[in-house]
């Protein structure tokens, strides 16, 4: 894990190398995350993966985050491994939600980075499914644990829990 | 018919006469009439079908994991005291299907087909809260109760049940299979015939004994409103 200095250190090469991905840092708990621009978010990816002396090639998770009524709403998470080092870095790209009603599927897009990380495939399809958040250039963008013929993004905060009401002594409705 | 109770030491001598052909006539009638139970053919079919139910071997969640084990095969609990030991792990031989746990909206489709591939007459037991009624699932993932896609027989509550739970509700799918259901509480209460059915539906019949009590009950009050003048008719 990189600590505060370090982490600043890393976003200052990665501003030499691909000026503007990095938008902010963030060390909270001892956490080290890059908050990244969604649309050059492979870049920092392939960075941190190739860039001698960082090498962060594992990706050990990859999940989305709804922080609805925040904007921007979404965020997908990409979590990093240097396993020889065992240090981990996470990347973070915030995505504002799809313009209702416009043309096309109507979705908040980002790159997919199977090409990068295959392990991201079956994760990249996991947020598609709960969270509509769709992953351009994945090979095969389905629903994975919900029926395919389901409708909703079922994650998402705006979503309906679901479920049926019960009656319970403190919500029955009393008729004395 | 009276049959007189003889002791077993009797009965095997008896027996052994019999399979040597050495009895005759009257000894002959009294063997037949101490072994021979009349019935219809349906309640004995019923009770064959009742003491040999063939479980489907499959599981669904946690239930499956804590209940079926432990509640039915291990030896503490045994099943097999019942005669439904022998699991099946094909549809088509099986009797007893346990939805034991949640049911998700894709799984059901499955569950759905597996019962449907089961040869009737087949039963279903809801084991636990979730397959009863959602339970604490109360999301956009889980039935809300089983019996929204298949016909329930039995229900036993608990999360997970205790074995005897599992038991209990097994025993009482038996009577309900013998064609004799138990009527919970409304034999404890004596309130039969309160059921909500949809109109033209079945209806229980009372014991005999609440029957006559009911019978007597309603005697004593004419008896008594014949007296005071008015009728609760």
């Amino acid at each position: 894990m990189p600590d505060a200095p370090g982490l600043e250190l890393i976003r200052g090469e990665i501003e030499r190398d691909c000026p503007g991905a990095v938008l902010a840092t963030s060390f909270d708990r001892a956490q080290a995350a890059l908050i990244v621009d969604p649309a050059r978010v492979l870049d920092v990816l392939r960075w941190l993966k190739d860039q001698p002396g960082q090498r962060y090639d594992f990706l050990s998770s990859l999940h989305a985050a709804d922080y609805l009524p925040a904007q921007p709403r979404f965020a997908v998470h990409y979590e990093l491994i240097n396993r020889d080092r065992v240090e981990r870095i996470r990347v973070k790209a915030m995505l504002e939600d799809a313009p209702p009603a416009g043309q096309g599927h109507g979705l908040p897009e980002i790159d997919s980075c199977v090409e990068l990380f295959p392990t991201a495939d079956a994760q990249e399809r996991e947020v598609f499914d709960f969270f509509g958040i769709v992953f351009r250039g994945h090979p095969n963008l389905t629903r994975i644990l919900m029926p395919d013929d389901y409708v909703g993004w079922p994650q998402r905060r705006d979503f309906p829990v679901g479920g049926e009401p019960v009656t319970f002594t403190y919500n029955e409705a009393r008729y004395d | 018919m009276e049959v007189e109770r003889r002791s077993l030491r009797e009965k095997q001598l008896d027996a052994r006469a019999m399979l040597r052909g050495d009895l005759e006539g009257e000894d002959l009638e009294r063997y037949v009439e101490e072994r021979v139970l009349t019935t219809t053919f349906e309640k004995m079919l019923n009770v064959a079908r009742a003491n040999s139910i063939f479980p489907l071997t499959f599981g669904l969640a946690c239930c499956a994991i804590e209940g079926i084990p432990m509640a039915a095969v291990t030896s503490r609990y045994d099943i097999a005291r019942f005669g439904a030991e022998a699991g099946r792990a094909s549809p088509r031989q099986a009797d007893l299907m346990v939805l034991s746990g949640r049911v998700s909206v894709k799984m059901a489709p499955v569950i759905r087909r597996l019962y449907d591939q089961m040869l009737e007459p087949k039963w279903v037991m809801a084991m636990g809260a979730c397959s009863s009624s959602g339970g604490m699932f109360a999301n956009y993932a889980i039935l809300q109760g089983a019996d929204k896609f298949l016909p329930v027989d039995i229900y036993v509550p608990g999360c997970p049940p205790r074995p005897e739970a599992v038991l209990y509700g097994f025993i009482k799918l038996q009577r309900q299979i013998m064609g004799n259901p138990d009527q919970g509480w409304r034999q404890r209460y004596d309130a039969y015939g309160t059921e909500e059915w949809a109109r033209g539906g079945p209806r229980s019949e009372p014991s005999p004994e609440a029957a006559r009590a009911y019978e007597e009950a309603r005697l004593s009050v004419e008896e008594l409103g014949d007296r005071g003048g008015h009728s609760l008719a």
